[in-house]
């Protein structure tokens, strides 16, 4: 087994797990932080993605103890219980941007990562080429797209990053 | 994925102490190759060492005509370096263009060749702009570095801590992606440098990134597209499988570099 400590949604954790864990993993079933799915487990659907130290990874192909030391941030760490939501999630609901909603807590914590890298105003085109990586097998993504625009556009306004 | 002990060396001295000490050891920086094959558990090493936490590995600088990228650094790091896109905007472009942006976030350099995966797109750059690795033992150029499916020069205890890229006067990276994989099913590297042109091929050759010298030649005397009219890439030894045939990747090498040549001129 290997001690880990790191910060997970703000708050300092402490575990011991063994190496072979997988992060996603540790959340789901460690911290209980079911929000992050496992899809593809293969690197490919995006399904998993969270934050670690700001940035968009996916977490079915990261281990648990590779985090040590490290900040991770989960769909649960947009917004506070009860609080409104994050204006990425407000989005989504706002523009239907889900139909099972599997897929949408990776959807939209790369949505927010790409508006940290490339800005408030984001073109079609743009948005569609950095999601890549996230795979959704209901909408077609017309919706998922224009959520990002316009999420894009209320984090600008917002105190939520 | 089988039991494994994870180690994290502060340093490279370290983690080379350890592939020594433990037999089988693996390194691991980014694990987006290592961390998919132990899954499927085609592999099981004992012991990972991580180098992702040597400071200054992941070290982007020009030393002065080369551009030297340590082994660590993260493609998005090479994409959006302001020195690579100053000094080589193709390894830039190249770099941005490897698996999604979340991928991009905790693949290395170093890893990818390390790995030497034959549809990586690293391989390409390394091979045409003739850049040599340098590692904990000794540098390698790239000719001798490459040595055919996931086998390098490298030994059980050596560790690649940079790339030193020489500058090329033109040079230019078209690939075919794999739409599903987003591996390279054919890419091209042509770099126009002072004193010749090299054309390197990833994802078409059963033994993995190689030149073709015939452009290469004809390149040399004209760095036009019209200079490749006539010369055909034989199918022989190029890969066949459920994605295209070798004669499709022979015609896809044809078509890619003059791509890149068109788009090499281009940047000026």
């Amino acid at each position: 087994m290997a001690k880990i400590s790191l910060i997970v949604n703000g708050n300092p954790v402490t575990a011991n797990v063994d190496p072979r864990t997988l992060l996603v993993q540790f959340l789901r079933e460690n911290q209980r932080l079911t929000g992050t799915h496992v899809g593809c487990d293969t690197s490919q659907c995006g399904a998993c993605v969270v934050h670690v130290d700001g940035k968009a990874v996916k977490s079915c192909t990261t281990l648990a103890v590779m985090a040590d030391g490290h900040e991770v941030k989960t769909i649960e760490g947009l917004a506070a219980d009860g609080a409104p939501l994050h204006p990425m999630q407000e989005a989504f609901r706002e523009h239907h941007g889900l139909q099972c909603g599997f897929c949408t807590p990776g959807m939209i914590m790369t949505a927010i990562d790409i508006v940290h890298r490339k800005g408030h105003e984001l073109d079609d085109h743009t948005i569609r080429e950095e999601l890549e990586g996230n795979l959704c097998r209901c909408t077609g993504y017309q919706n998922i797209v224009a959520s990002i625009a316009a999420g894009a556009k209320a984090m600008a306004k917002s105190d939520l990053a | 994925m089988y039991e494994f002990k994870y180690h994290r060396p502060g340093t490279v001295r370290q983690a080379a102490n350890l592939l020594v000490k433990n037999e089988d050891a693996k390194l691991i920086a980014g694990g987006h190759t290592l961390i998919p094959v132990m899954k499927q558990r085609l592999a099981s090493p004992p012991h990972l060492v991580d180098l992702s936490h040597i400071e200054g590995l992941d070290a982007i600088e020009m030393k002065g005509r080369s551009l030297v990228i340590g082994a660590t650094a993260r493609h998005a790091e090479v994409a959006s370096s302001a020195i690579v896109g100053e000094a080589i905007p193709a390894l830039a472009n190249l770099a941005g263009g490897i698996g999604d942006p979340a991928v991009r976030h905790k693949g290395t350099i170093g890893g990818s060749l390390a790995n030497n995966d034959p549809t990586a797109d690293y391989p390409a750059a390394v091979l045409a702009l003739g850049a040599t690795i340098v590692t904990n033992k000794r540098r390698l150029k790239a000719e001798e570095y490459f040595q055919g499916l996931f086998s390098t020069a490298l030994e059980a205890d050596e560790i690649i801590t940079k790339v030193m890229f020489p500058l090329p006067k033109k040079a230019a990276y078209i690939k075919f992606r794999n739409q599903a994989s987003r591996y390279a099913l054919v890419g091209v590297f042509v770099a126009r440098r002072p004193s010749d042109v090299r054309v390197a091929v990833t994802g078409a050759g059963s033994e993995g990134v190689f030149r073709v010298t015939a452009f290469e030649e004809a390149l040399k005397k004209r760095f036009a597209a019209k200079a490749l009219d006539g010369i055909e890439v034989p199918a022989e030894g190029l890969n066949s499988d459920i994605h295209g045939s070798a004669e499709y990747r022979a015609h896809l090498i044809g078509v890619l570099t003059r791509r890149a040549v068109e788009a090499a001129n281009a940047k000026e």
